[in-house]
């Protein structure tokens, strides 16, 4: 896994068929994403993320973000590109790679999201919403990792 | 605190060039040098490290020292943070986007057991 990438997860007290409608559903999405979902359960499926002006993502212009579904397994695994510009296709020098991985537990749903290739756009919404116009070429892979290292590395020396 | 966007993209833009990173890499690990003795250690003219360092200068990531006829160069810590801070901000929005989701499904769940 390239460092540029990042990982979080979560243990959600719920079948991992609850877990995926929330993650998948636009009705569902515009509660914990975007402010509005166009997306589709489907394999290379075209879609939006649409954040109002003032809305959820605390931009005062709002923005329509292009995303393209990569995979949709349910109850398992959902994945799509986002970042990439408007009117193009998404690969993986002008976009992000957002996965969801389900797994299920004991008790409830192992929830892993990890997204890669974020150098490829920028570091939050905003920031995708100016690369859209300006980003021109794909960024150097393994950035994050000397990043990370190098950050690591400062911080070692200097506590 | 957050750094400003176009700052950022100088940041990144400064990091994106792998000759660049390596020079940075080399100024780590020897502390406070200056340019002929980095580019002593790297594959590359004492010119070319001079313009990588100058880059570097420019974002904030490194910062040179007049001592007697020579400059002496080191990296800036708190600002490596800020690069590193800006992996970190997209972490902490996954975190929260996480966290609704959990909140959301076990609702729903708890929900459909009370209908059961």
């Amino acid at each position: 896994m390239p460092a540029e990438s990042v990982e979080r997860e979560i243990l959600i007290e719920a079948p991992a068929e609850v877990v995926w409608d929330v993650i998948t559903e636009p009705e569902q999405i515009s509660r914990w994403f975007s402010d509005e979902a166009a997306v589709e359960q489907r394999a290379g499926a075209d879609g939006t993320l649409t954040w109002r002006p003032g809305g959820r993502g605390g931009s005062r212009a709002g923005m329509v973000v292009p995303i393209r579904v990569v995979e949709a397994e349910p109850p398992r695994r959902f994945s799509f590109r986002w970042g990439h510009p408007e009117g193009t296709g998404p690969d993986e020098h002008n976009s992000a790679l957002v996965e969801f991985i389900l797994t299920p537990e004991a008790h409830g749903t192992r929830l892993r999201v990890l997204e890669s290739g974020i150098e490829a756009v920028a570091h939050d919404e905003d920031g995708r919403a100016r690369y859209r116009e300006d980003h021109e070429q794909g960024w150097e892979r393994h950035l994050g990792e000397m990043l990370a290292y190098l950050a690591s590395r400062t911080r070692g020396e200097t506590r | 605190m957050p750094i400003p966007l176009a700052e950022e993209d100088a940041l990144w833009a400064a990091f994106a060039d792998p000759t660049r990173r390596r020079v940075l890499e080399a100024l780590l690990e020897q502390g406070e040098t200056t340019t002929t003795i980095l580019a002593e250690g790297l594959p590359i003219t004492r010119q070319a490290v001079a313009k990588h360092l100058a880059v570097l200068n420019r974002v904030g990531l490194v910062a040179g020292q007049r001592r007697g006829r020579e400059v002496r160069y080191a990296v800036q810590p708190a600002r490596l943070d800020d690069a590193a801070d800006s992996m970190a901000r997209v972490a902490a929005q996954w975190d929260r986007r996480l966290t609704r989701i959990k909140r959301l499904a076990e609702s729903v769940h708890a929900e459909s057991r009370v209908d059961q």
